[in-house]
């Protein structure tokens, strides 16, 4: 996958609004946006996904063209190809489990879902073991759960890139722990890219590859690490420094764990 | 005794067919209008949202008269669609159970439109978003996420609707008359009876007319309730 964007957008008028100026390239199978509530990562991915209009820019993915303003591009979010991981799930609550995982296959003002698709529907079931609770509604569920079919339900149309809006936030430490494995697994299983976005750096833990730091509407910084666990560990080290203060020295230091990073500043 | 009782029933049924039929059609235009009006008053991008907002409000604050008479300019013979339509389709609206239920109609339709406005402006825009960038058109949208779940909003309103569809009598009585059986509907038929001086007749339909009401609310709010859902 190969993302590439600059955009900018202000959002809200006066004193209380928001410009978020934000450019970052990344390719590899993994990217996380870092940063606090509020830095413009949510607002980000939404303009990735179609959600949001930035007012100048462009977006990019897999060399074609989302979003141009110069160009007059603005591809409708249906047409985008692209998986969405809402931080509160936003799962269908009139629609049992199986019914929200086939949404994305429905065909057709109605949504008809075809035989091929329901045994794709019960194929990824299976995979996050939910086959159980197929005829469920999504109020029955446990957070856990909940996620699993937030995640199934995006995976289904097979996404060129999977958007994943915190998705760890809603959960309790400890299933939170065992949901970022989880999660890493069926996105690579399914090989969907995905598109993270966190203020934790344990979820960075597990995701590692491209990380673009977020502070105040920008991009401060993209650091490059491998993808997955292995290349988690060194992001994570250095965003635990970031937080104690030693965000400048760190960024110039050796990685603790001693990988190679090319540390590309982008314009604040 | 009885048989004076079966008389009047007998008399009665005439005009409450008439009232079923108008009431129903009427209901069923205000519920498709109200649908479609309170759907694209609660987008955000329309322009001139509350301009149209008031105006599809017009209805429930005019004298049902006027409502009357502005139809009449509307769809009379004279008037600018009421001769097109009987120029092509040879229809008229006037003195007939289908002005009366245009007239019912657009009585009732400020109470879909407004409750339909607010039921999907309380539809969570996140569920439509998520359907969105799982490929749904916005027809899709509209009708596997917005409408269904703001169902509950419109059957309450559609209820409100049928009510006053039940009862309508101004505009009623200014676009289709009071001919009984044609479009004397229960409550033009309880004004003639009181003003003839027909007070048995006049105490029966009213006690007709309000069990009526009653049973209509009664189930079709429980039948409306159990679809989609």
């Amino acid at each position: 996958m190969s993302l590439e964007l600059d955009i900018r957008m202000t959002l809200g008028a006066g004193r209380r609004s928001f410009t978020l100026a934000a450019a970052l390239a990344s390719r590899g199978r993994s990217t996380v946006l870092f940063g606090p509530s509020g830095s413009g990562k949510t607002v980000t991915l939404r303009a990735v996904a179609g959600l949001m209009k930035p007012s100048a820019g462009r977006i990019v993915l897999d060399g074609e063209t989302l979003f141009d303003a110069g160009l007059g591009v603005d591809l409708p979010a249906r047409e985008r190809g692209v998986g969405y991981v809402f931080q509160d799930y936003a799962l269908f609550p009139h629609l049992n489990v199986a019914e929200n995982v086939g949404f994305g296959l429905g065909r057709g003002l109605f949504g008809r879902v075809g035989a091929a698709s329901k045994r794709r529907v019960l194929e990824l079931l299976d995979l996050a073991g939910l086959t159980e609770l197929a005829q469920a509604r999504p109020g029955r569920l446990s957070g856990g759960q909940r996620q699993r079919v937030a995640l199934m339900r995006a995976l289904a149309r097979k996404p060129r890139v999977l958007l994943l809006d915190e998705p760890f936030a809603a959960l309790d430490p400890l299933l939170r722990q065992r949901m970022r494995r989880e999660v890493r697994a069926i996105c690579q299983a399914a090989g969907a890219p995905t598109v993270l976005i966190t203020h934790d750096p344990d979820d960075v833990l597990e995701f590692g590859g491209t990380v673009a730091l977020y502070e105040t509407g920008a991009v401060r910084q993209v650091l490059e690490f491998p993808d997955g666990p292995e290349g988690g560990r060194a992001a994570r080290d250095m965003l635990l420094a970031a937080h104690f203060g030693a965000y400048a020295e760190s960024t110039l230091a050796p990685c603790p764990g001693g990988y190679s990073q090319s540390c590309e500043t982008t314009q604040p | 005794m009885p048989v004076a009782l079966l008389d009047l029933l007998a008399n009665a049924a005439i005009p409450l067919k008439l009232t079923l039929k108008v009431a129903l059609t009427a209901t069923a235009g205000a519920c498709l209008a109200g649908i479609g009006a309170g759907y694209a008053l609660s987008r955000r991008g329309l322009p001139g949202r509350e301009l149209l907002d008031s105006l599809c409000t017009l209805p429930l604050v005019l004298p049902p008269t006027v409502i009357g008479y502005y139809l009449l300019v509307v769809f009379g013979r004279k008037g600018v669609l009421g001769q097109w339509l009987e120029e092509t389709f040879d229809v008229s609206l006037v003195f007939t159970w289908q002005g009366a239920a245009l007239a019912a109609s657009v009585v009732a339709f400020p109470l879909v439109c407004k409750s339909a406005r607010t039921a999907f402006e309380g539809v969570d825009q996140g569920l439509e978003n998520a359907a969105r960038t799982l490929g749904a058109g916005e027809g899709r949208v509209f009708l596997r996420v917005s409408l269904p779940l703001a169902w509950r909003g419109i059957v309450a309103g559609t209820m409100l609707a049928l009510a006053r569809a039940m009862g309508e009598f101004g505009a009623t009585l200014m676009i289709a008359g009071n001919l009984p059986g044609r479009t004397q509907t229960l409550s033009l038929a309880v004004y003639e009876a009181v003003q003839a001086g027909r007070d048995d007749e006049a105490a029966f339909l009213v006690v007709l007319t309000s069990c009526v009401c009653v049973a209509l609310l009664l189930s079709s709010g429980k039948l409306l309730n159990r679809q989609i859902r």
